[in-house]
């Protein structure tokens, strides 16, 4: 990697900033912000109230590069102006008030509309939405549906022994990393929370830590640990069940168990068995191969058994900054996490039935929200193929595959840059992201779109709105 | 808007009104002593009038709720009930939604509940459930006891520098008092450990839980608040842990009390948990009689009870060591939160059955305390919600009080084990609650035990937070009659929340924004700030949060109610 100057051609600095992109949600960001006018406070060329209005962020400090440049190259290919499709087909700019109606007039009239995605927008928004949904019966999921969905599966059948990061930082002399590839997914995540720092009863950092990495890729992650256990592809479920039956007391009768000598799993299972504070860290790999939420379930038990011994918590790697809170937010909503269908004026919850991607595959809605997410990249091609031929509202802020199968555009602003919000970090930790500059001219704040919706689709349905809302 | 509520027997025990039928007058949300003659005259002659509810201690929002929401939907299925009218759908029997759990509480007339552990790192969350929460006043009480900072200000005795902490942090994560769970044993299981008893020192800390009670003890009368500090002793659960639990009420002894409206200086939490005698699960026995002793001889304890209501529910506490043991034993599923450098905490469905001998007897234990303590100021109704059991069985709680002979009926057909003729004393006591002490164990007394003056009581003055029953105390025999009891206390024929009617026939009519109450104290500003500077190098390093987005923005709480108080100067 080549020498970059750091930046020096900036205006105004705005500290503690959250990184909006993965579930590490990193809040001691610096944004070098070039240009415009302080609205509110500034000392010292520091920001310490208010945001810059008009400004842009032309450097981020301490972030990682994925980060840094999903905020610094934030203006790349960016929604601006609200779409709607026209009879030939093609999305042509319109006013914000046509693009509005339009879309309330689509989902007050559908029958099964879904609203999906909420992950990588503020909480302010999704209550906005939840009242929207409630209001006419749709189904909200998020991108959990398709990323740790059969974790929480795993959860609800065996257990969530888990703990905040800085448990982490303190306290853990062995972290092991499973099913996922946290150098390239969640690059701070070593250096911030758990392999690198200094911690109160870890002085000496890294060198204070056994790290393993249990995946069957020799990813950047295993290059750096004490230890890699590389075990076959899909044999998750055998290589945890044969640390379970050794921790448990039992002798393992095959040699080799998913590709590892049973010695090595056994002195493994002791190395564990040792560490005072043991974290486990899981991601989609363990997630999404064979035995799905059952990978998860004996990898929960395993750590439920290790605590007879020492001391073993766990945390699912979430991918986006507020996959994790939406999942919260549902659940003190309404009760459930997330596939939600509230078509029959209360809460159902059931997997392979009222989820989106099953939805969309037995050709269920009739109108499809999204927002804040990339159905159009992400989904497998048969649920796409109906979001071809239902109207689709996007609420986003950079053009995407979605956008292509979109009927009505709706532009929106980047929350933790251009507009303040609530988040939940991977452990549950709220933040709330402040706002550094301010949005496009013509784009909307998220939390105003979905509200506005909801306020036409109470019109066009004639019920009064609630005075008591937040 | 003027109203007058006519002839209801009104039970107000803060005024000495013991089953007066007279007219309650209120006016803007305020109880007064006359109104205009346009007044909105409430017919509810010979009904029960008393002033709404105050739960002293239940656990309705937080991360640990989320947690259990998530990972139970099986509980969430147990409680649906459709959109109607005002309300929204509601979900959950012993972790219910946030909506659910305010129309439940209004239903059963209650107006105010504090909200039992807030963990400060995740005080944001804690806020938006309460701000979810419709129609309630809630005030959250922050975890203090196994916080680090706490912890090194106990060991070296620096009370005025943990008085300035914890004044500081109430306004940071907009608090209401302080919370110990299990002193240095949440420290210890950080370690997969306990520690036993309140000698035992946390590992690495060196300081004993003994060290904790005392310092915040001193701090809270210090800075004059207007709660005691909150304790939810070491050994939860634990055969034979009484001792451990009078030992920990006797630390307090001391400590001169330092408020004009209560009259403890510490509150016991879901003392049934605390009230065991044996030495296992075998040889376990009621020892209610000795913690009841205690309290009736020591003024300076007020109680819950944590009453065990034999149903299916999910227990959750920052006893984070107490919950894998409980794991242990009945081998369900296990979820635990530890929260850096504050707290443990974790959580396991429980399912309480009259078949089993040790959960009878901890009902009878529970009963046993309502019972044998004499002085209602100074215990509470509570079932610990959802731990041993939710919070919408506090009416057959109520009807369990007020009926011997439905306790005897409830031992004599073996709704509950034979064990509890054994090993506890419940049926050799008769006594049986009057209207009076209801009212007081359920609102009279938690309020004051607060320092609420605005709620609590009927008086002129105070908030017209009212509840009206169906049950006409002259007529009734709650002895014969608890079945009518039970409904009537889980129905209220009205609900008033600062004057405006919430329920009106059992049935929710109106949704009002749930309030946040929190105290803020004044006049240690230069203490706090030095404070705040000298463990900002300790927090940078061992957070992983920057200071500036720890605290709770006023985002958070669009509704306060800011208790203020002048340091050290409410004692009159």
């Amino acid at each position: 990697m080549a020498y970059e100057k750091p930046i020096a051609d900036y205006d105004y600095k705005v500290e503690n900033c959250t990184c909006a992109f993965c579930g590490c949600n990193c809040d001691d960001l610096v944004y070098l912000v070039k240009g415009g006018e302080i609205k509110g406070e500034l000392k010292d060329g520091i920001v310490v109230n208010g945001y810059v209005d008009g400004g842009h962020v032309v450097g981020v400090r301490h972030a990682c590069r994925l980060g840094a440049s999903k905020i610094m190259e934030d203006m790349d290919q960016r929604l601006l102006v609200p779409m709607v499709r026209d009879e030939n087909g093609n999305l042509v700019e319109t006013d914000w008030n046509t693009a509005l109606d339009k879309a309330a007039e689509l989902i007050a009239n559908a029958v099964r509309p879904v609203f999906y995605g909420w992950s990588e927008t503020s909480i302010e928004t999704m209550h906005y939405g939840l009242e929207l949904g409630e209001l006419v019966g749709a189904v909200l999921d998020n991108q959990a549906t398709i990323c740790h969905g059969p974790s929480l599966q795993a959860v609800q059948n065996a257990g969530y022994p888990v703990m905040t990061l800085g448990e982490v930082k303190n306290r853990a002399d062995m972290i092991v990393y499973t099913g996922n590839n946290a150098m390239n997914s969640h690059p701070r995540h070593l250096g911030r929370y758990s392999t690198f720092p200094r911690g109160y009863f870890r002085k000496r950092g890294r060198f204070d830590r056994t790290v393993v990495t249990m995946d069957p890729r020799y990813t950047d992650t295993a290059k750096m640990s004490d230890i890699w256990v590389g075990f076959e592809q899909n044999g998750d479920y055998e290589f945890y069940n044969a640390m379970r039956a050794v921790l448990r007391g039992k002798k393992l009768e095959k040699d080799i168990i998913s590709g590892i000598p049973k010695e090595d799993i056994e002195n493994l299972v002791e190395e564990m068995k040792k560490a005072q504070f043991g974290a486990l860290f899981f991601g989609l790999g363990l997630t999404h191969t064979l035995s799905k939420q059952r990978n998860i379930d004996i990898a929960i038990n395993l750590v439920q058994d290790l605590n007879k011994f020492s001391k073993w918590n766990l945390i699912p790697m979430r991918g986006h900054f507020n996959v994790n809170g939406f999942n919260i937010f549902m659940a003190f909503e309404q009760g459930f996490p997330y596939g939600v269908d509230f078509a029959r004026g209360y809460p159902r919850y059931m997997n392979g039935e009222t989820n989106t991607i099953d939805l969309l595959t037995r050709e269920e809605p009739d109108v499809f929200m999204v927002i804040a997410a990339d159905p159009g990249a992400h989904f497998p091609s048969g649920a796409n193929r109906h979001l071809a031929n239902i109207p689709v509202i996007q609420i986003d802020i950079h053009w995407g595959p979605s956008t292509e199968l979109a009927d009505v555009v709706l532009p929106g602003s980047f929350i933790a840059v251009e507009a303040a919000g609530t988040s939940y970090r991977m452990d549950g930790v709220p933040i709330y992201m402040k706002q550094a500059i301010s949005r496009p001219e013509t784009a909307r704040d998220d939390e105003w779109i979905v509200n506005e919706l909801l306020k036409r689709v109470q019109r066009i349905k004639g019920i009064k709105p609630k005075v008591a809302g937040k | 808007m003027e109203y007058i509520l006519k002839n209801g027997i009104v039970y107000d025990p803060t005024n000495d009104v013991e089953g007066e039928k007279k007219d309650v007058m209120f006016k803007d949300g305020k109880i007064v002593d006359d109104v205009s003659p346009n007044a909105k005259e409430i017919d509810v002659t010979d009904k029960l009038v008393m002033a709404a509810g105050v739960d002293p201690h239940s656990h309705i929002a937080g991360p640990k709720l989320v947690v259990g929401r998530l990972y139970r939907p099986e509980d969430s299925r147990r409680g649906i009930v459709p959109k109607k009218g005002v309300t929204r759908a509601e979900t959950g029997f012993s972790i219910p939604s946030c909506p659910a759990t305010g129309y439940r509480y209004s239903r059963m007339g209650y107006g105010t509940v504090v909200e039992a552990a807030m963990p400060p790192l995740e005080a944001k969350h804690t806020h938006e459930e309460i701000n979810t929460i419709p129609n309630l006043d809630i005030a959250p009480l922050p975890l203090f006891g196994n916080n680090w900072f706490t912890m090194e200000y106990a060991k070296e005795g620096k009370i005025d520098d943990l008085a300035a902490f914890v004044s500081y942090w109430l306004k940071l994560v907009k608090g209401y008092g302080i919370k110990l769970v299990n002193p240095c044993g949440g420290e210890a299981w950080g370690w997969g450990m306990n520690v036993h008893g309140i000698d035992d020192p946390a590992p690495y800390f060196d300081v004993t839980a003994r060290e904790v009670i005392t310092a915040l003890a001193k701090a809270n009368e210090k800075l004059a608040l207007p709660h005691s500090i909150h304790l939810h002793p070491n050994d939860l659960g634990h055969p034979g842990n009484y001792g451990t639990t009078v030992e920990s009420m006797k630390i307090v002894k001391g400590i001169s009390k330092n408020s004009p409206v209560r009259n403890q200086t510490v509150h016991m939490t879901h003392i049934q948990y605390h009230s065991y005698a044996g030495t296992n699960w075998r040889d376990f026995e009621s020892a209610a009689s000795d913690v009841a002793n205690f309290i009736n001889d020591n003024d300076y304890i007020t109680c819950d009870v944590g009453q065990i209501t034999l149903d299916e529910t999910t227990t959750m506490t920052a006893d984070g060591p107490m919950e894998f043991d409980l794991h242990q034993l009945n081998g369900l599923k296990w979820a635990n939160k530890d929260i850096e450098l504050e707290t443990a905490s974790g959580i396991v469905p429980f399912i309480y059955s009259g078949r089993n001998s040790v959960h009878s007897v901890q009902w009878a234990i529970g009963l046993e305390m309502f019972l044998l303590v004499h002085n209602p100021w100074q215990i509470f109704l509570t079932t610990d919600s959802p731990n041993a059991g939710p919070f919408i069985r506090y009416p057959r709680v109520i009807s369990w009080l007020m009926s011997n002979k439905r306790r005897t009926e409830m031992i004599e057909n073996r709704e509950v084990h034979k064990a509890v003729e054994k090993k506890s004393m419940l049926a050799t006591i008769d006594r049986e609650y009057d209207f009076n002490e209801i009212a007081t164990i359920s609102r009279a007394a938690p309020a004051k035990a607060y320092g609420f003056t605005d709620r609590g009581h009927l008086g002129i003055g105070a908030n017209a937070d009212i509840a009206v029953y169906d049950i006409k105390p002259n007529d009734i025999d709650p002895s014969a009659e608890h079945e009518a009891i039970e409904k009537g206390f889980g129905n209220a024929t009205y609900t008033f929340k600062d004057g405006k009617i919430l329920v009106k026939d059992g049935e929710i009519v109106d949704i009002v924004p749930s309030r946040t109450l929190w105290t803020n104290v004044s006049g240690l500003e230069a203490e706090e700030e030095a404070i705040v500077e000298k463990i900002m190098p300790s927090f940078n390093k061992y957070y992983t949060i920057k200071f500036e987005n720890y605290k709770v923005h006023d985002h958070f709480v669009p509704n306060p109610i800011a208790v203020n108080v002048q340091a050290g100067k409410a004692g009159k």
